[in-house]
């Protein structure tokens, strides 16, 4: 598929105080962008699971947006720290399932800053789209060894857990 | 029983219809997500006639959910929930999606347009399913207030609720309220003495009948939520026993011990080891300082004890702890000075007769260590020409980068009381000056006509080395004047460092204590900027005055007001309701493995050591939902956003993307 064609699918998961309010102002300002970006609505970006990422990606989007205040601007007072340190895990674990860590990123946005998320939003389209698509689903269908391999890290992973009665 | 959506799509005139085609949204809609009984397309759904559409619909069908993709639901969430709600529907079986400001305003392509606009009723559509019905709570709230801070800002907030009629316990560090004001010589710029017009409602507080006063007191810990918080008062030890003593000081006037008063005097002058702070305190009450008081140091002495006719002085007494129940909190937690000293350049606590405003204040305050006059550090000498510098750690990146807002006019109230008191040639050393209120602006003009001399630039440095015979012995103000474009240097006898207001060195801790937050300089953060100065993002707590950013006198004593009012319309109307979009624990699963509990900043998780297991307590969750995408166990279920929800959200927005998809696609 040659990549100027692809139009890449891409989640946004933006908190309702700022980047939500961002991407408002952006409209109503009439900032023109790219449509890649459909955004989910959180309270805060600290509540973005890993996993959230993890399915937006499996059910084919071929990157994700998390949006949330500025640091030291959380409505909630320091959630997005949180949320920031979930991230620089969450692009580790990509890495070691080979997906490209810039697929998923991180932006601040205060609400008056429609014209900055806009850029955001302007890179990481450019940025995915040179990527090309993920196909995360399907790699998955046509090689069952990778599909294996990953089960195997959650069967792991709960195994560890596990508490003995 | 099955799920019965409705689908509607707005044109919002061609706002949304011009880019989007919404007829073929709706149509598609209706006809691919399943569980879809209705999908309409509408002029203005916002409209009295479109919400009633909506409201004939869920009657006629039976909806069990509603999705509206319209504008953004920052502007119309309310508008549609109410209409579902007028309709015997639950308002959070309402999902709103941006088609506006998210789509059809940010792009003009609409093939493209029309395209996410499917993809964001689909997901919609999938989350409206899953919803579940929620109700607001309701809860009481305590008439009794608490006010942390007896200054102006505190004291206004105080009398207003106290005059209404309601309880009001008011918290104070130092032994007398008043706070800085009280220290004073004359208010801006209607030149008014200041202690003439605090100390009447210092003394209107001291003895209101709705007024507990906590002085020489601190907040150390609160607990609950709105209307209905716990709040622990330390008293610290004062050493006199509140009710024996009548504050007749004959202990301060016969204690032999003489300390630097640092607080009230701002080092200018002497205090004894037993005081109160300054005449006209409230109360009159005085407080021993145990670190400087010669039978707590070396164990002789006791003068106070022997001296005073009714026997109030105890020196065993201990700290205190007092719990009180209060409806809401009022923070008017005030400001402390820039440390001038930061900036050595300057030469404060080098050069002698380098002063800071506050040392200022007291210099040229009647009731000040020298009654008023205006000497130099020797005691006796008047100088010939003072040095005003402005912006001493405020408008600088390298100290504060905020303007402090209220230096300007007190370095023109310094400069009046100079030109008054002495015969001294007085130079301003400003870089814009800054007189934005009623009347500001004509006592600046006053001052240019009484002769004051202002010089437009930031002051390099002030020295005491001399390069000419008539800098000898002098101090050396070192500025370019940008008006002129070139280098001065002006030699002066005293220099007034106009310092800038920072936050209380513990501002930061008190306000987590409540739940709120702080701006990057340190001042409390109010809910909104503009259009909600004096609520905070924790219900039942509100600020006033200084502590949520510099202001001057009228503008402290305007939010203290504004705090109290809002604090009596929740008293007046008796209930308070809490939103829903809350955490709850599913005690079954948890293994109570803590992980939740650091995370909360609201400290709305607590843990049963019983049942060792975490519990949110509702009324104090805020909703964010950190704690629920960190719940290992997976126990933690965020109303309004759970995993289900938005997992199926995330589905749907992705509806076209799965291979699956692709064969759909092509069928439709």
């Amino acid at each position: 598929m040659s990549n100027e064609n692809f139009d890449p699918k891409i989640v946004g998961f933006f908190c309702n105080w700022c980047s939500y309010r961002a991407a408002d102002l952006a409209g109503s300002a009439r900032i023109k962008y790219p449509l890649n970006v459909r955004i989910i609505r959180v309270m805060c970006s600290g509540r973005v699971d890993p996993t959230f990422v993890l399915k937006a990606l499996a059910d084919g989007a071929d990157g994700v947006m998390i949006a949330g205040c500025h640091p030291g601007e959380c409505h909630y007072i320091n959630q997005n720290y949180k949320a920031m340190r979930r991230y620089e895990m969450l692009k580790h674990t990509l890495t070691a399932m080979g997906v490209e860590p810039e697929r998923v990123r991180l932006v601040w946005a205060s609400a008056a800053e429609g014209r900055q998320l806009a850029e955001a939003i302007d890179k990481l389209v450019s940025d995915v789209r040179r990527l090309g698509p993920l196909h995360w689903p399907r790699n998955w269908d046509e090689n069952g060894e990778r599909q294996k391999a990953l089960d195997d890290i959650v069967k792991e992973h709960e195994e560890a857990m596990e508490v003995p009665a | 029983m099955a799920d019965k959506i409705g689908i509607y799509v707005c044109h919002c005139g061609s706002n949304i219809a011009g880019t989007i085609d919404v007829e073929e949204v709706a149509r598609w809609a209706g006809k691919n997500i399943g569980d879809v009984v209705v999908s309409k397309d509408y002029k203005f759904l916002c409209s009295s006639l479109g919400q009633q559409m909506i409201e004939d619909d869920i009657r006629s069908e039976g909806l069990t959910g509603v999705v509206v993709g319209a504008c953004s639901p920052h502007l119309h969430e309310k508008t549609f929930r109410n209409a579902c709600k007028r309709a015997g529907l639950n308002p959070f079986l309402c999902q709103m999606t941006n088609l506006r400001e998210h789509v059809s305003w940010v792009n003009s392509d609409k093939a493209a347009g029309t395209k996410k606009a499917k993809a964001l009723i689909f997901a919609a559509a999938e989350r409206v399913k899953r919803q579940k019905p929620l109700e607001p709570m309701e809860v009481e709230v305590n008439p009794a207030t608490l006010v942390v801070g007896g200054g102006i800002a505190g004291l206004q907030a105080t009398l207003e609720l106290a005059d209404a009629g309601y309880l009001v316990y008011l918290v104070e560090r130092e032994p007398s309220i008043g706070g800085h004001m009280a220290q004073f010589d004359k208010t801006f710029p209607t030149l008014d003495c200041s202690a003439c017009i605090l100390t009447p409602k210092m003394s209107e507080v001291g003895q209101h009948e709705n007024v507990t006063m906590f002085t020489y007191s601190e907040l150390e810990e609160v607990s609950g939520s709105v209307g209905n918080f716990k709040v622990k008062i330390r008293k610290k030890a004062r050493y006199v026993d509140y009710d024996k003593c009548t504050g007749c000081g004959i202990c301060t006037e016969k204690c032999p011990r003489k300390v630097i008063d640092d607080v009230f005097e701002a080092g200018m002058g002497y205090r004894k080891a037993i005081y109160s702070p300054f005449p006209q305190a409230v109360p009159r009450i005085p407080v021993i300082d145990a670190e400087n008081c010669t039978w707590f140091t070396r164990g002789k002495c006791r003068v106070c004890s022997k001296v005073c006719p009714t026997d109030a002085v105890d020196y065993d007494q201990k700290d205190e702890i007092v719990e009180l129940n209060v409806g809401n909190i009022i923070m008017a937690t005030g400001w402390k000075l820039f440390d001038c000293k930061r900036i050595p350049q300057y030469g404060f606590g080098r050069l002698a007769n380098v002063y800071t405003n506050m040392e200022f204040e007291r210099l040229c305050n009647a009731a000040g260590p020298t009654s008023g006059k205006i000497v130099m550090r020797d005691g006796k000498t008047e100088p010939k020409s003072v040095a005003i510098v402005h912006c001493v750690g405020s408008r600088d990146v390298n100290s504060n980068p905020y303007c402090s807002g209220v230096c300007c006019m007190a370095a023109l109230k310094f400069g009046h009381l100079v030109l008054e008191k002495t015969k001294a040639e007085v130079y301003s050393f400003y870089i814009d000056m800054r007189t934005p209120m009623k009347d500001y602006e004509e006592f600046y003009q006053r001052l240019l006509e009484e002769g004051m001399h202002f010089v437009r630039g930031k002051v390099a440095e002030v020295t005491d080395a001399a390069r000419k015979p008539d800098e000898k012995g002098k101090l050396i103000v070192q500025v370019e004047d940008t008006l002129l474009g070139k280098q001065r240097r002006i030699p002066v006898d005293m220099v007034i460092l106009m310092g800038g207001l920072e936050p209380q060195a513990d501002a930061k801790e008190l306000g987590l204590k409540c739940g709120i937050s702080c701006s990057m300089a340190g001042w409390y953060t109010e809910r909104h900027p503009k259009l909600d100065p004096v609520a905070t993002m924790t219900d039942g707590v509100f600020v006033a005055g200084v502590c949520q950013g510099p202001k001057d006198i009228p503008a402290a004593v305007a939010q203290g007001a504004a705090a109290a009012a809002r604090v009596a319309g929740m008293i007046a109307k008796g209930t308070v309701t809490i939103e829903p979009i809350v955490a709850s624990i599913d005690e079954e699963g948890c293994s109570g493995c803590r992980i939740c509990n650091n995370l909360c900043p609201f400290n709305a998780i607590e843990y049963d050591e019983e049942k060792k297991v975490s519990r949110v307590i509702t009324a104090l969750c805020k909703g964010c939902g950190t704690c629920v995408a960190a719940c290992p166990a997976g126990v933690i279920t965020g109303a309004h956003f759970n995993n289900e929800q938005i997992f199926a959200e995330i589905d749907g927005i992705l509806w076209d993307a799965k291979p699956q998809a692709e064969v759909e696609i092509a069928s439709v």
